[in-house]
């Protein structure tokens, strides 16, 4: 019978948003009066489920909300969701870096974290005395670093500077340095965040191998955290989806990813299921229906194009209707404000519209976006809008070897000339 | 079953985990090492600048308390007398401003990584305490230079042999009250603006620039109220023979402390687990 190396139980976390820092005393002194009097927390209770999409009206939130699951020694485990699901604040609370606010985690095993490659480096010491130091953050005794060592600095690849201080060192040999003395840590339960999205891709090649070699030859249980779809599929054995902080899914990891797409569509759509007249808008309009979906294939990426879709009912008969599209990225940069004529010889009917836009491949930054909707007429007055209507995300993908996210609000294709004088 | 660990919302009020910090010890020295490589890397006088600290200290304050304020030191050589003050109050207030920033200057580390955070404080005291011996040991310089020159009133004695319990009540403090404001701090900030100003008031309210001896009799027992002034008057009593010296005092130091330590560890247990939600 297999053992469970961890089981976690109606965790949850509460976080602040906004400014903490005025009025925390006098908040406080209210939190300990209510706490003395017997009476519940009187700014936990109006927590909401993290859904960043909608600002909410409390200034705090449920960043995870009852989560359970359990994880059996062995296991590699990968932890899917979305920008904003709660996979960091789960791994935080896991590696005990900030406590939960409720709920219980019982871990059997010693358990090492990587949030980060080479935390507690200085640039002033040499590779040397970093590993040392690298290797004691993480909890190894030094005899334990020693045995290892011609390990790390072979798997590195900088024999040669081990005794330089590594503010001489490249990016690519910093990160190799740092990522070696944690694959060669020696817990029964490792918990990764996203670090393999450092270094080249022949360097991430060797690191999954490395962490295959853990799982499948040590029987380390371990905890991945990606949004690389393809390494937990290959890396993994089971799969959680978190979403908006809450239980979404656990099973085999190609069930977990394949419902994790799935559940990018369905977040991505605003159907009006009802009564038209509880559909959201006025007299004037009455929208049903918003969707994103992919132009080419099943997942909206970078290489799919989006095509969204306005449903809408109008009641205004005989004007010049129009509809305005605003997408919104995540730095509330306003990407496009692009609209067109339902109507332009002042004959609109009273009758249900449907407006269809088609973005183009290899066009937007992968990233999640927002619609906002304005109806107008005339392009002059506002007849109803909202905003945020739906929300999606474009999931990266790899550029050449660089399979990181690259800046900017665009990434279209561009076709280069080269001219060698 | 057995779990090896529980991860819960609270944790135990003075559950201290010293069988985890022992497991980290080599972390600990290892901290204490990089402290001095660190500190005086690409730095032309390097380790020089130890002496030169408390050095300049006490010219600093022979001209402006000894020569200008005319300030009395027991009949004591002013340079002696200033650099024994400077010497262990030092100590303290090096450790304590460190301390009392240690959740601020090391929020990007305890943000990755988990350690016992304890850890963290115990080097900083562990670190200022071979700055104390380097500095401790110019002191003596000093101290045998006075007395082979014949100055009549240096009279070190055997109470010298108290100077390592002298040297646990300071870290004592240090890591106390240190611990008490770095919990605080991160939450209210204001804190850290008042610690400098604060440190440096204390330093008056302790007979570091003065002998007690030297007070009114009804501002006597107010300096003394400061439990940190025991141990310096003892400290120069030790070693250069005068100064205001009592058992008494020095266990009213102690129990101080003991207080203060625990109140430390009590909030530092409590504010660890969270404050990075909060810095």
């Amino acid at each position: 019978m297999r053992e469970v190396a961890i089981k976690v139980e109606n965790l949850s976390k509460l976080y602040a948003l906004g400014q903490i820092g005025t009025g925390t005393i006098s908040r406080d002194l209210e939190r300990w009066y209510a706490r003395i009097m017997g009476k519940e927390d009187p700014y936990a209770k109006i927590g909401q489920t993290n859904d960043r999409t909608t600002k909410g009206s409390s200034d705090f939130v449920w960043s995870l909300r009852d989560i359970n699951f359990e994880v059996q020694k062995g296991e590699v485990l990968g932890i899917i969701g979305r920008n904003g699901a709660g996979k960091s604040t789960l791994l935080k609370i896991l590696s005990k870096i900030t406590s939960p606010t409720t709920g219980k985690i019982s871990i059997d095993g010693r358990i090492a974290s990587l949030l980060e490659v080479g935390t507690g480096f200085h640039p002033e010491m040499t590779g040397r005395e970093n590993i040392f130091m690298n290797g004691a953050i993480l909890g190894m005794r030094k005899y334990e670093i020693q045995r290892k060592f011609d390990e790390i600095v072979d798997f590195a690849g900088v024999a040669a500077y081990i005794d330089t201080p590594v503010k001489r060192y490249s990016s690519g040999m910093y990160v190799r340095l740092a990522f070696a003395v944690a694959a060669f840590l020696e817990p029964e339960i490792l918990i990764v965040d996203e670090v393999l999205a450092v270094g080249d891709a022949e360097f991430q090649k060797k690191c999954i191998g490395r962490m295959k070699d853990v799982s499948v030859n040590e029987g380390r249980t371990v905890l991945f955290v990606s949004h690389n779809m393809a390494a937990v599929k290959s890396l993994c054995t089971k799969g959680l989806v978190l979403k908006n902080g809450q239980f979404d899914f656990y099973g085999t990891q190609y069930d977990a990813v394949v419902h994790y797409q799935s559940s990018q569509i369905a977040s991505s759509s605003f159907i009006h299921e009802g009564e038209m007249d509880l559909a959201p808008g006025n007299q004037n309009i009455r929208m049903l229906r918003f969707q994103a979906k992919p132009l080419i294939g099943d997942v909206l990426s970078i290489s799919s194009g989006v095509q969204f879709e306005v449903e809408f009912y109008n009641f205004k008969e005989n004007i010049n209707l129009d509809v305005t599209f605003e997408l919104v990225n995540m730095d509330e940069v306003v990407v496009f404000h692009h609209g067109a004529f339902v109507c332009s010889n002042k004959d609109s009917k009273k009758s249900a519209y449907i407006v269809i836009g088609k973005l183009p491949p290899n066009l937007l930054n992968a990233g999640n976006y927002r619609f906002n909707i304005i109806f107008g007429e005339n392009q002059r007055f506002g007849l109803y809008s909202k905003n945020d209507v739906i929300q999606f995300e474009l999931t990266n993908e790899s550029f050449g070897t660089n399979s990181k996210t690259l800046p900017g609000v665009v990434r279209p294709e561009i076709q280069y000339e080269i001219v060698n004088l | 079953m057995a779990w090896t660990e529980v991860i819960e919302p609270k944790s135990k009020l003075f559950d201290l985990k010293f069988k985890e910090a022992w497991h980290y010890r080599d972390l600990l020295s290892m901290w204490v090492k990089r402290d001095f490589t660190a500190t005086y890397k690409q730095t032309i006088l390097g380790p020089i600048w130890f002496f030169l600290q408390p050095l300049l200290m006490t010219i600093m304050f022979t001209i402006v308390f000894g020569k200008f304020a005319k300030l009395s030191t027991d009949g004591l050589p002013q340079v002696l007398f200033y650099l024994a003050g400077v010497t262990i109050w030092n100590y303290f207030s090096e450790s304590f401003t460190k301390t009392a920033n240690v959740f601020k200057d090391n929020a990007s580390i305890f943000g990755k990584v988990y350690f016992p955070r304890i850890i963290m404080p115990l080097s900083i005291v562990t670190s200022n305490l071979v700055r104390f011996l380097i500095q401790f040991f110019l002191f003596i310089g000093f101290l045998c230079y006075y007395k082979f020159t014949g100055n009549p009133s240096v009279q070190p004695n055997l109470m010298i042999l108290v100077t390592p319990f002298l040297l646990v009540i300071m870290a004592g403090f240090a890591l106390g009250a240190g611990m008490i404001i770095s919990s605080m701090t991160t939450k209210y900030r204001d804190l850290s603006f008042l610690l400098t100003f604060g440190v440096q008031l204390l330093m008056y309210a302790t007979p570091v620039i003065y002998p007690i001896n030297s007070l009114p009799e009804k501002y006597k027992i107010y300096v003394m109220a400061n439990p940190i002034a025991p141990v310096v008057e003892t400290f120069r009593y030790a070693f250069l023979g005068t100064g205001a010296f009592s058992w008494i005092s020095l266990f009213y130091s102690f129990g101080a402390m003991i207080v203060l330590l625990f109140v430390g560890v009590f909030i530092f247990n409590k504010v660890e687990k969270n404050f990075m939600d909060t810095v």
